[in-house]
């Protein structure tokens, strides 16, 4: 009858509020009008609860899930930013500005992925924490409806039950319906994000990702590594000409000194001193004057039979 | 009175605010019939700033009809009409 009268006034001044409301309680009203005796609801509607609840929990294990998985990624683009920005760093100590500024663009759009996958992360955090809230106002409320479920059926006949039963009912079957409601709205976010890390993790086990965010396949490194490379080759040279021009001066001060044949001489001397005769290996015939043998009688006597 | 913001919870609000409310109300329902996006997100948000500010969550364990039901702050003007358009967002 309440919910008549409201109805009526509602739709006469048509505010959102009102009308929202209105159909939370019109659905509250359907499932309670379905039900033969209106004890039965209140297990019907129990049962219900608790599935919903088990929805809620698993809604957020799937938005953490998904809010990880996003984590990873972003781990990983900052990765291969930062391999940009190091690459653009030796590319200029080259002197290769070219190289840089290609290095660099890569690195930009790097980022620019990098801080979409930030805003979605913050939207799915947001989701996650909204989800644990709701799923702990969810249990709440089924603790306090079970509660009332069982003071109900113990306390009232079928027919006195009827107006305990729709107050408790409609009360849980809008917190439902919210609830309900919010955790589509995090699955449809959840899937929407799923397919989009899918794509991304597709794209960088393709190496199609370093097409996207760093053209061919790490180009700027070849290049780099090549420059490197053959800088170390010029490196090496120089320092072998290096070698070679501060020998060559030392030989031609020694010469004319004169005393470059004496010190030459000396360690060939000391060669020829060098391989003598070792020390005769005495010590390692172990002398029959080792008293030791008296102490074992049974020694000798091997040693003497034949 | 009992006034429910989705997705975030009841608020019992005393009955002083209920003009302060039905005005908010009524500028919000006229963003949606005029299909102004910003006009509806801003009267949407200040409708859902005034029912925090004169009311006090409703504790967990109470478990009570909303007299009233507002849509909750990330809503756009699109989902508030689908919601009232048919039950189809509302599940079970």
């Amino acid at each position: 009858m309440a919910t008549k009268k409201l109805m009526k006034g509602t739709a006469a001044r048509m505010g959102v509020m009102k009308r929202v409301s209105l159909v939370f309680k019109a659905k509250a009203n359907k499932a309670l009008d379905k039900m033969e005796d209106p004890r039965e609801t209140l297990d019907y509607s129990y049962q219900r609860q608790l599935e919903l609840l088990t929805k809620v929990r698993r809604g957020v294990a799937d938005v953490a899930t998904s809010r990880k998985r996003v984590e990873l990624q972003m781990n990983q683009l900052q990765q291969q930013a930062n391999k940009l920005e190091d690459q653009a760093r030796k590319a200029l100590g080259m002197g290769r500005e070219d190289l840089a500024r290609a290095a660099l663009e890569r690195k930009a759009s790097a980022q620019s992925q990098l801080n979409d996958l930030q805003a979605q992360y913050a939207s799915l955090q947001a989701e996650e924490e909204k989800l644990t809230v709701a799923s702990q106002r969810l249990q709440a409320k089924v603790d306090a409806f079970r509660t009332r479920k069982e003071t109900i059926k113990a306390t009232y006949t079928a027919a006195e039950a009827q107006t305990r039963i729709n107050e408790a009912f409609s009360g849980i079957s809008e917190e439902m319906g919210d609830v309900g409601m919010a955790i589509q709205r995090a699955e449809d976010k959840t899937a929407q994000m799923q397919a989009r890390a899918g794509a991304i993790d597709e794209l960088m086990a393709s190496g199609a990702l370093d097409d996207a965010v760093g053209g061919q396949r790490d180009d700027i490194q070849n290049e780099l590594d090549m420059m490197a490379a053959s800088s170390d080759v010029e490196r090496e040279l120089s320092r072998l000409k290096g070698e070679i021009s501060a020998s060559a001066p030392k030989q031609l001060e020694g010469g004319a000194n004169g005393n470059s044949q004496e010190q030459a001489q000396r360690p060939a001397g000391q060669q020829q001193s060098g391989p003598y005769a070792p020390p005769p290996p005495q010590a390692q015939t172990q002398p029959a004057s080792i008293p030791a043998t008296s102490d074992l009688p049974a020694e000798p006597q091997d040693g003497e039979g034949p | 009175m009992i006034v429910r913001i989705l997705g975030e919870g009841q608020y019992s609000v005393g009955d002083t605010a209920t003009a302060e409310l039905n005005r908010l109300d009524a500028d919000l329902e006229k963003a949606v019939n005029s299909g102004d996006e910003a006009a509806f997100a801003t009267a949407l948000r200040a409708l859902l700033d005034q029912v925090r500010a004169q009311g006090a969550p409703l504790p967990s364990d109470r478990l009570e009809p909303s007299d009233l039901i507002l849509p909750d702050p990330d809503s756009s003007m699109d989902d508030v009409r689908k919601m009232l358009a048919d039950d189809g967002l509302i599940p079970g």
